[in-house]
C-alpha cells in the first residue's frame, strides 16, 4: 500500500491519519475534507465557543501534535463519488484522487425542519461556521430563542443560551427528554435541570411551521399554540453523510455498513459518525455519534487498512462506547448502553442531589452506567463493563465504595 | 518532555490514568494529580495517546 485516501478531515479522519503515521506508514496521505478548515474540535461549539468564552482559534484538536504528519491537503472541496474498482475518489473540483486504501470518515449531517431550510434566524449546529452563525445572531440582543428538539446537542444550545440570559423554548417531540436514550426517570430528570434554569420546556410537541417576513419570527406548535421567536435552533438529530458513495457499491443503511473489524470493502474503512458496524461482543449492528468513538475507531481502522489480509486483520472493534454532555452546572455521562428495557439502581449519590452514579442492567449484566456530575466514575464503570461485571456483584461493589 | 494539564478545563474523568497510569492519577478525592511532571521519553508515546484521547483537550506536552 503506496497511498491512502482519508475523506472527511475532522475526529475520526485526523485520528485515522496520525494512526497510519505511528504504525509505521511512509505513503502518500491525502485529506479531503469539504470545509475550509484543519481538523478541529466540535464539542465546545455547543458550550464556549458559542457562549463567546473562545474564540474558535481555541478548539484546535491534540495540543499540535499532528501538525507534522506530513499530509496532503485538499480542504474546501468535497468528494461527489467513489470508484471502488479502479480505487479512485472524485472531488467536486473536477479532479480525482488514487488510493491504494481508503478511510471514510465524513461524519454525519444536521436535519433540518422541511419549510425552514433557508429561512434566515433558522440555524443548525454542526461546524464552527454554523456555530458563528448562531452566535452572530445570539449577540444581537434583545432576544427569544426556540430550540427544537431537547437531545444533548438542542440541550446544551438551551444551557448556554440561558447562561447568556437570553429567553428560551425548548420544544421536544417525546413526552421525556432523552427518554429512549437515558430512560424515563433520569430523562425527566434532565427535563426538570430545564426548568429550574427558567426555560419554557414544550413536551409532546413537534413544530408545525415557522412564519416571519424576511427572517423567523413565530414557531407554531403541533398543540396549536404558537412561539415567538428572534432565532431558532433545530436540533432533532443527524443523518450520516453518504450520499457521495450512492452507486459506488458499497453497502449503505443508516451509514458505511463495515463488517466487525470496521472493513467496508477490500481496502475501504470507515470510521466515526458515519460508520456502521457489527459489535462483535453485543452481537448487533450500531453507529454511535459520540466523540472518544470518532477518536478509537479512526485508530482502529487505520490499523485495519494496514493489516490488509495479515495478521490483526480479524481483530474486531468491540467498545464499550462513552459520552459526556455539559448542560448548566451538570455534567452528564453515559458509558455503555441505557435504554427503556434495561433495569436501573442508582448506587452512588443520589437523584435530588443530583449528583450520582446508575447502573442498567440486562440479563444479569451490567449494561451501561451514567454518572451525573461525577465524571471519574464513568469512566471506572466503563473499564468494569468492559470486563463484563455481572450485576449483582457490581451492586455490591459499587455500595461497598460509596462515598459520602 | 513537560506534562502540562489546564486544570480549568480538566474535569477529572480519569481518561488519562486509563491510559498512562504512570502519569496521571485521578484520586479518590476526584482530583486529577500529575505523578511525574517530566516523564522519561520511554512514555512518550502513551503521554501523547493520552492528550489525543482527553475529551477535554486539557493536556499538552511542553519541550523544554
Ligand atoms: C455542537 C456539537 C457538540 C458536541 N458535543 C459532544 C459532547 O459533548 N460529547 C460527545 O461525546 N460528542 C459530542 N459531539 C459529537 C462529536 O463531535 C462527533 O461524534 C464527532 O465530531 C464525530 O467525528 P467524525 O470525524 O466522525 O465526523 P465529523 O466531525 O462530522 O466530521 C466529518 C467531516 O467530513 C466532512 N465531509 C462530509 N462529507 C464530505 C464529503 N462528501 N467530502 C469531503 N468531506 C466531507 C465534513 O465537512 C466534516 O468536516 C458534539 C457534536 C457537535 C456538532
Ligand atoms: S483525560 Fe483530560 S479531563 Fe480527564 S482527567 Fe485527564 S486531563 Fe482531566
Amino acid at each position: 500500500m503506496r497511498s491512502v485516501c482519508v475523506v472527511g478531515a475532522s475526529l475520526a479522519g485526523s485520528r485515522a491519519a496520525q494512526t497510519l503515521r505511528s504504525e509505521g506508514f511512509d505513503g502518500t496521505i491525502t485529506m479531503v475534507g469539504e470545509e475550509p478548515h484543519r481538523p478541529y474540535d466540535r464539542p465546545p461549539l455547543s458550550k464556549q465557543v458559542l457562549a463567546g468564552d473562545w474564540q474558535p482559534e481555541r478548539t484546535a484538536l491534540s495540543a499540535g501534535l499532528d501538525d507534522g504528519l506530513d499530509l496532503d491537503w485538499r480542504l474546501g472541496v468535497r468528494a461527489t463519488g467513489l470508484d471502488l474498482t479502479a480505487r479512485r475518489v472524485s472531488l467536486a473540483d473536477g479532479t480525482a484522487v488514487a488510493y491504494d486504501g481508503l478511510v471514510i470518515a465524513t461524519g454525519a449531517t444536521p436535519r433540518r425542519l422541511a419549510g425552514t431550510e433557508d429561512m434566515a434566524g433558522v440555524h443548525v449546529l454542526r461546524t464552527v461556521d454554523d456555530c458563528l452563525a448562531l452566535r452572530a445572531d445570539l449577540d444581537r440582543a434583545p432576544l427569544r430563542v426556540v430550540v427544537v428538539g431537547a437531545g444533548f446537542i438542542g440541550a446544551e444550545v438551551a444551557a448556554t443560551c440561558r447562561r447568556r440570559g437570553i429567553e428560551v423554548t425548548l420544544v421536544e417531540a417525546l413526552s421525556v427528554p432523552l427518554g429512549r436514550v437515558l430512560g424515563t426517570e433520569i430523562g425527566s430528570l434532565c427535563g426538570e435541570l430545564h426548568r429550574d434554569h427558567g426555560v419554557d420546556l414544550r413536551l409532546g410537541t413537534g413544530v408545525e411551521g415557522m412564519d416571519g417576513a424576511d427572517r423567523v419570527e413565530r414557531v407554531r406548535l403541533a398543540d396549536g399554540s404558537a412561539v415567538d421567536a428572534d432565532a431558532v435552533v433545530v436540533g432533532v438529530g443527524v443523518t450520516p453523510a453518504t450520499g457521495w458513495l450512492e452507486g459506488s457499491g458499497l453497502v449503505l443503511d443508516d451509514g458505511v455498513v463495515c463488517d466487525e473489524t470496521c472493513l467496508a470493502a477490500p481496502g475501504v474503512v470507515a470510521a466515526g459518525d458515519v460508520a456502521r458496524w457489527t459489535h462483535a461482543h453485543v452481537g448487533e449492528a450500531m453507529r454511535v455519534e459520540h466523540w472518544d468513538n470518532a477518536v478509537q475507531q479512526g485508530a482502529h481502522a487505520a490499523r485495519r487498512l494496514l493489516a490488509g489480509e495479515g495478521p490483526g486483520a480479524g481483530q474486531p472493534y468491540c467498545p464499550v462506547p462513552w459520552f459526556w454532555s455539559d448542560q448548566y452546572d451538570r455534567k452528564i455521562q453515559l458509558a455503555g448502553r441505557a435504554g427503556l428495557d434495561a433495569e436501573v439502581a442508582v448506587v452512588m449519590g443520589s437523584l435530588s442531589e443530583r449528583r450520582f452514579v446508575a447502573l442498567y442492567g440486562r440479563d444479569g449484566q451490567v449494561i451501561g452506567a451514567l454518572a451525573m456530575n461525577w465524571p471519574a466514575q464513568a469512566v471506572r464503570w466503563r473499564v468494569r463493563i468492559a470486563d463484563g461485571v455481572a450485576w449483582d456483584d457490581a451492586l455490591t461493589e459499587a455500595r461497598a465504595g460509596d462515598r459520602p | 518532555m513537560r506534562v502540562v494539564v489546564d486544570f480549568d478545563l480538566c474535569e477529572s474523568n480519569a481518561v488519562c490514568m486509563v491510559v498512562a497510569p504512570e502519569v496521571f492519577e485521578v484520586r479518590d478525592d476526584d482530583f486529577l494529580y500529575v505523578l511525574d511532571e517530566t516523564p522519561d521519553e520511554a512514555l512518550r508515546p502513551k503521554v501523547e495517546e493520552a492528550v489525543r484521547r482527553c475529551p477535554k483537550q486539557a493536556i499538552a506536552i511542553a519541550e523544554d
